[in-house]
């Protein structure tokens, strides 16, 4: 207990002694070029009704979802629930989407996101789909960039904690995941301390399908039972590897604040992924069982379907030469970032004094001079100064992750120092530095992940707000600022709050995207077993317990809209089609007394909410969008009577049927 | 009979009226705030389209309220005939400029004027019935308030503007009959010139009088 105590004190006095360097280093911010504000709110102007030039995509960290924006007025453009249920479009509620949240553990409606990735094409981001990661439950989710909508998700398993995803190669051959928590593998039931012998960690492949995105585990690689934290492909000269950061190399089980930060140097593990082919296609690697779910929605019934799977290919460093190797970084490093031509890996290394920049070219001389430090089970320990080709001094207190602008400069975050630093790729010295508010996590330049960024702002997502903005209390959402980085000095032009906990971004160019953006999905192509293509369709159907609702929405009513002859006990499917085929012209429908959600119906869909009455009495149901002028009007009632009861099955809407 | 040249000129007339068969004759189009650019529909000899795809089906949406009537294309006889009328009038010009006869000349531009007449008559009366013929039992009645869209020109009726114009087919049709009577001009152009100088002349000599 006291030990303890003492190391929290100690700790304490650490990060307190860091601030005040930071400080001295930094200098006072008011030293900083202050931009006048006509100037910054210009840069920032579109006037109403004009479109933005990017769209941002923010993960929402602890609410499970993605938030889309437009840069550079950082206007709110769309939340996409993706492994959180949503209730305000009926996400993880309505039958058609329920799948997507399920997983071995069974049906999870909630997780955090972490690091949505754009899918690219030759190393540039190509606005066809979002890869976002499950950090709690480990999956990876597809968002379909025409709608803007989540598609599918696929379970990792042997992986505890997703964190080093969800990342893709230059040409979506693959996306990533890397294990955050090292677990036995298989999972099993042994003594926690008995970690270093029991524990591994995996690195995971997925192939993604050229034409429709669909996942696919391709394999995985295993690996010590470190900490696996970030991941980033090659692309360039670096295309076929892919890189990935590593802490708790002292593999310490507990108390990780202080057992995990002993060694001076974790390693960056770098994977060469078309050697894995290779060696696949020799024959090398396991299969082993392993159970997974894999979710993927129809999109012509637009209805999630759930397949599980039973086994994965796994390959064993000890067993794949010229694989895998360990590049020694300092300290506990958290980004691991390729520069645009794919040279250059900056490591943030949280807790190191230095930017450390690998080189990759370096890197492969090391490995054709097997200039190994050690061999750790199986992987070859590359010799730090081998590899490293320069440390960026004096980059602030605790740098975690670099993005690039195109230009020649990178952009690190420092968490404990609160602030961005430039630095040359030519002269690998800091040439600027600004302040972000507070306790900036990762940045995100457009594209400056990539092998040609747009540059021009950078991001800031910023992990507490304090005094920001008017206070909403002891829990308050999180800032992102706004850069611009087209001039020499970086300049601070917008401060605004996000949703959830952004832990990282991307941006691409909105016309990208907005030249297959749908309008509305139509409705000849609805394939949806209970779908009705008009009004003259709409009946009920009783099937044993289960009655089936056809029902369609249209300003501004429901057909039918009255419903008799349902009977307590019952399972009731509104199975609603809208069938208007205007842009946003969309329906929803809310049952009184339904203890799921609403469900919000786009413009040629069907959609399903499944309602169980559980008392006699008759029940309201009502249109939840403002559709039209009428659409107070857009109600309905469905009588119930009791289990016994002998009413007839009768629905109309307009005259009442004679019998 | 007829010079060459009419009769040329009235046969190249009646093949003017082809391309008509492959393009709207007419639009309609209503804006209202929430469609800054408009939604509407592209009359063709023998169909009804929208002018994006699901137009029409919006049109009768949004009208519903005040109570007109739906848009079915079939609906429309006019879209059984107009073909054969137009069919017919290209082929009766062709035979009118083989024949070579002016009371054939005569006839034919007649007979286009006739029909012209009678098919804007007719779009008008179509337009009166949609704009008038409204269900008594409509959500949204206003007192007088009748929805006739205008024949040519733009009208705003409540909410949403309502703009009706000749279309590319209509301009080919337009330029048959202007052939149709240029060919007459042609045959008469002796009497023409005659009366203009008469009309002319005179009036020039008055004027010089007073001077
Ligand atoms: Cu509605």
């Amino acid at each position: 207990m006291f030990s303890n105590s003492s190391n929290y004190l100690k700790i304490g006095v650490g990060v307190l002694a860091a601030a005040l360097v930071a400080l001295f280093i930094t200098g006072c911010p008011a030293q900083q070029a202050a931009l006048d504000d006509r100037e910054a709110a210009q840069k920032v102007y579109k006037a109403p009704g004009e479109h933005d030039d990017l769209y941002a995509f923010l993960s929402g960290g602890y609410d499970g979802q993605v938030s889309v924006w437009g840069l550079p007025t950082a206007r709110f453009l769309k939340q996409i629930p993706v492994f959180s249920q949503h209730p305000e479009t009926g996400y993880g509620y309505s039958e058609e989407t329920k799948a997507l949240l399920e997983s071995t553990h069974g049906f999870i409606p909630w997780d955090d996101t972490h690091h949505p990735h754009l899918s690219r094409t030759d190393g540039v981001a190509d606005g066809r789909w979002m890869f976002v990661n499950a950090n709690n439950t480990p999956r990876i989710a597809r968002i379909d960039l025409t709608d803007f909508e989540t598609k599918e998700t696929i379970e990792i398993p042997h992986t505890a904690g997703n964190h080093g995803s969800s990342f893709v190669t230059e040409n979506t051959e693959y996306v990533v995941g890397a294990t955050r928590f090292s677990v036995p593998t298989p999972n099993r039931d042994v003594p926690i301390d008995q970690y270093e012998n029991e524990f591994q960690g995996t690195i995971t492949f997925l192939t993604v399908d050229e034409e429709t995105g669909e996942m696919d585990l391709a394999f995985q690689i295993l690996a010590p039972p470190f900490n696996y934290d970030l991941a980033r492909p090659g692309h360039g000269v670096s295309h076929g590897w892919a890189f990935f950061t590593s802490y708790n190399t002292e593999m310490a089980h507990t108390m990780l604040e202080v057992g995990a930060s002993q060694a001076d140097k974790d390693f960056i593990v770098a994977v060469n992924w078309k050697r894995a082919e290779e060696l696949i296609e020799e024959g090398h690697g396991e299969v082993v069982s392993a159970e997974y779910y894999h979710n993927k929605m129809d999109p012509g019934t637009g209805i999630a379907v759930s397949e599980t799977k039973d086994s994965v290919l796994l390959l064993d460093p000890a067993d794949t030469e010229g694989m895998i190797y360990f590049l020694p970084t300092p300290k506990s490093p958290h980004g691991v970032d390729v520069s645009p031509d794919g040279e250059y890996i900056a490591a943030g290394g949280k807790l190191a004094t230095v930017i450390p920049v690998h080189s990759f070219s370096n890197m492969l001389a090391a490995i054709e001079n097997e200039d190994f430090d050690e061999i750790i089970d199986g992987i070859p320990v590359l010799n730090y100064e081998s590899v490293i080709h320069a440390e960026i001094e004096d980059p602030g207190l605790g740098p975690l992750h670099t993005e690039y602008d195109g230009q020649g400069y990178a952009y690190t975050s420092a968490y404990i120092s609160s602030e961005i630093v430039k630095w040359s790729l030519d002269t690998f010295e800091v040439v600027d530095r600004i302040p972000s508010y507070y306790s900036i996590g990762h940045l995100m330049i457009p594209g400056g992940d990539t092998r040609s960024p747009y540059g021009q702002y950078m991001i800031s997502m910023n992990k507490t707000t304090r005094d920001r903005h008017l206070p909403t209390g002891p829990k308050q959402n999180h800032t992102a600022q706004l850069y611009d980085i087209s001039g020499d000095r970086m300049e601070m032009i917008l401060d605004f709050v996000t949703i959830g906990e952004p832990h990282y971004a991307q941006a691409i160019e909105a016309s990208i995207i907005t030249e297959n953006v749908k309008n509305i999905y139509d409705l000849a192509e609805n394939t949806h077993p209970r779908m009705i293509p008009s009004s003259r369709q709409a009946r009920v159907e009783r099937e044993g317990e289960n009655v089936h609702v056809y029902m369609t929405s249209i300003r501004s009513h429901f057909t039918p809209d009255n419903i008799e002859g349902i009977r307590v006990g019952d399972k009731v499917h509104f199975h609603v089609t809208n069938v208007e085929q205007d842009w946003d012209m969309v329906h929803g429908i809310g049952i009184m007394g339904a203890t799921n959600a609403e469900i919000l119906v786009p413009p040629g869909k069907t959609k399903t909410l499944v309602w169980e009455p559980r008392s006699e009495g008759i029940f309201p149901f009502y249109c939840t969008a403002f559709c039209s002028a009428l659409h107070q009007e857009m109600q309905g009632y469905v009588r119930v009577s009791a289990a016994d009861a002998d009413v007839d099955l009768l629905y109309y809407t307009g005259d009442r049927p004679t019998e | 009979m007829m010079s060459t040249r009419s009769r040329w000129i009235l046969a190249i007339s009646a093949l003017v009226i082809i391309p008509a068969f492959f393009m709207p004759i007419w639009s309609i189009t209503l804006k209202a705030p929430q469609y800054p650019d408009g939604i509407g529909m592209h009359i063709w000899m023998d169909q009804l389209t929208g002018h994006e795809r699901h137009d029409i089906q919006n049109i009768n949406i949004l009208n519903h309220y005040v109570g007109m009537a739906e848009i079915h294309e079939e609906d429309f006889w006019e879209f059984d005939v107009m073909p054969y009328i137009f069919g017919v009038l290209v082929a009766l010009g062709l035979l009118a400029a083989l024949g070579g006869r002016r009371w054939m000349l005569w006839t034919w531009v007649t007979l286009f004027i006739l029909l012209a007449i009678g098919g804007l008559a007719d779009f008008y009366y179509w337009g009166y019935q949609y704009g008038h013929d409204l269900d008594p039992r409509a959500a949204i009645k206003v007192p007088d308030m009748t929805y006739q869209p205008p024949l040519i020109g733009s009208k705003t009726l409540l909410n949403i503007t309502a703009y009706s114009w000749p279309y590319w087919g209509a301009a080919f049709i337009g330029a048959s009959l202007l052939g149709g009577l240029g060919a007459l001009g042609y045959e008469y152009r002796q009497r023409l010139q005659s009366l203009y100088e008469r009309l002319f002349s005179s009036k020039s000599s008055n004027q010089e009088v007073e001077a």
